[in-house]
């Protein structure tokens, strides 16, 4: 797959993942990335993917993915048996999020994790000023169309994973034109569009 | 004139449709002719004849060999059209650019062992008596059908199976292939089946069978005179089989309440409803082409059926089976075979590290939506196929 063809916070998600790499990705969607990191960095790669559409996509592009819900947890998973165990943009739709960054770092050596910062300027002046609810940054969809989410912002993960001792490696923080910002201080992430977080 | 020769063109190419295998041969292999298989229940059974159908090309490097396996009801015929023609059960997905491409692969499905399509069963000549077996037919598992398939894939001098494939029984069998024979298997389509055959399972077995045994045509199984066969017992357990095929949306769908041949009720004790009359005709249907004593055998070894017996765990049973692809597919309708079957393979599969794709699709057809569900179903295994195929370096034509 052409580089030009995937979203570039996936773009720069993949960035982070070693070549060879075992890789599972949670939440993987019609396989854009797997098929990417397959080709561009030679991984091993299994998917985990709830909608019939998207695991019939993945098999269409060659990958190996199991239908299954992410809040039955990777409980299969023996310990320790990925290098790399990828949840992106998928944290703010899970039942149970903590329990499942847990099993992410029981089955793989290290996380990536990628979301939406609902503390963009843009969301908080969206409150502020208009006093509507406020949509994720890059999926703006209305509050009734859109899939039941938990809102998150970058500080309450970066606070989420100083209290479950979990260690954030390495960061990448996107503006709204989806470049990489250079400022990665908490008071900057105001201008944060996408997070993505090694976490291990 | 010229309309006539049109049609003629017409009827000889939609005959030699190029989707479709054409005529096909059923052809037999006779083996353990000295030496008697050694079977699960302690006993043996020799000679043993296999019948066996073919398509495709076997490749130079006899390495796109798929084997397909049937169901509780299904025989060696899976594809094409047969000389009287009859085209085969799973003709929707065996053929040149169908789910098991025969431009690309060559496609082996054979009659199981217990079986009365050509293959050794109950019904066959017992050698020592000159009679039929009928009960002295010794008891079979799956595991003792997969041990005959694989003196048929030595015969045809293939050392590896690409795939081995089956829905239902026929995917029982193909678990048990990779456990049997883990080397000789590279992946594996388990389809609307079960690694562990359920209670509920084996009750509609035994109202299937119970119904055989008070037909007083059975006789102990010593029917094969010229006499009355047990038919009556036989389409009744059909007709068991068939409603636990269906689900209760199918049959909403395809009879309703409707009346089959009248208006009104008769209020009487006559075959009214559309769904009694499909009951009733595939019941009798049945008797002309399948034994009563193989319904009996065949059943029986599905019960038997439990890959975690004698293994300890499920996961214990695929011990040697990581390097072995799978894709398992339940249906979301299928209450005879319902979705955690499947799961807890998957789960057992992926605690070993195998390469395990797994969907549950939604469909409303039941068990028999893997026989259905033809689009989705060619797109998965094709796609799946063309991975295997990839992955294991081999090239195709």
């Amino acid at each position: 797959m052409n580089a030009h063809h995937l979203r570039a916070d996936l773009r720069a998600l993949a960035e982070l993942v070693q070549p060879g790499d075992k890789v599972l990705d949670l939440g993987c969607g019609d396989g854009a990335l797997l098929r990417y990191l397959m080709d561009t960095r030679q991984i091993i790669g299994r998917g985990i993917e709830l909608s019939e559409a998207n695991v019939l996509a993945c098999v269409g592009k060659g990958l190996s993915v199991r239908q299954g819900n992410l809040d039955e947890g990777l409980r299969d998973y023996p310990d320790q048996s990925f290098d790399t165990v990828i949840l992106s943009q998928t944290l703010p739709y899970l039942d149970n999020p903590a329990f499942i960054l847990c099993e992410m770092l029981r089955v793989g050596r290290r996380a990536l994790v990628s979301f939406a910062n609902w503390g963009h300027w843009r969301c908080r002046l969206e409150l502020l000023f208009t006093g509507r609810s406020p949509q994720a940054p890059g999926l703006p969809q209305a509050w009734d169309t859109a899939p039941r989410a938990r809102p998150l912002t970058v500080r309450d993960f970066i606070e989420f994973c100083a209290r479950e001792h979990i260690t954030i490696t390495r960061s990448i923080y996107l503006g709204e034109s989806q470049r990489a910002l250079r400022a990665a201080r908490l008071g900057e992430n105001i201008r944060v569009a996408v997070a993505i977080f090694e976490v291990r | 004139m010229r309309d006539k020769s049109r049609i003629t063109y017409h009827a000889r190419h939609s005959m030699d449709n190029s989707n479709s295998l054409g005529i096909v041969e059923r052809k037999y292999f006779t083996f353990a002719e000295n030496a008697p298989m050694p079977l699960d229940s302690g006993e043996a059974l020799g000679p043993i004849t296999l019948a066996y159908e073919t398509y495709g090309q076997l490749d130079a490097a006899r390495a796109n060999a798929i084997l397909i396996c049937h169901a509780l009801s299904g025989d060696a015929h899976a594809a094409g059209r047969s000389p009287d023609g009859k085209i085969g059960w799973w003709d929707d997905c065996i053929g040149p650019g169908k789910a098991f491409d025969t431009n690309k692969y060559f496609v082996i499905c054979s009659n199981v062992i217990g079986g009365c399509q050509g293959s050794t069963g109950p019904s066959s000549i017992n050698p020592r008596t000159g009679a039929p077996y009928a009960l002295d037919f010794p008891v079979i598992t799956i595991a003792d059908m997969v041990r005959a398939q694989r003196h048929l894939i030595d015969h045809l001098g293939i050392e590896k199976l690409l795939a081995v494939a089956g829905g239902s029984m026929g995917g029982m069998q193909a678990l048990q292939w990779t456990v049997s024979y883990p080397a000789r298997v590279r992946a594996a389509l388990p389809l609307a089946t079960t690694a562990r055959h359920s209670p509920m399972l084996i009750a509609f077995s035994e109202v299937g069978r119970q119904a055989i045994y008070a037909d007083p045509h059975w006789r102990s199984g010593n029917y094969y005179d010229d006499g009355a066969r047990p038919n009556t017992g036989l389409a009744l357990a059909r007709m068991i089989g068939h409603i636990t095929y269906l689900s209760e949306e199918s049959m909403h769908r395809k009879f309703g309440r409707r009346l089959e041949g009248r208006e009104h009720f008769g209020y009487e004790f006559d075959t009214e409803f559309a769904v009694e009359s499909y009951l009733h005709y595939k019941g009798n249907r049945f008797t002309e082409r399948f034994d009563a004593n193989s319904y009996l055998y065949i059943t029986k070894a599905m019960d038997y059926f439990d890959l975690a017996n004698g293994n300890g765990s499920l996961a214990k049973a695929f011990e040697r089976c990581a390097h072995i692809m799978y894709l398992v597919v339940s249906f979301t309708s299928d209450w005879l075979y319902p979705a955690y079957h499947s799961k807890e393979m998957v789960s057992a599969l992926t605690a070993i590290g195998a390469d395990v794709t797994y969907c549950n699709l939604q469909s409303t057809w039941g068990h028999d939506a893997f026989l259905l569900e033809v689009e989705t179903m060619t797109r998965l295994i094709a796609d799946f196929l063309d991975r295997v195929v990839a992955q294991n370096g081999i090239v195709t034509r």
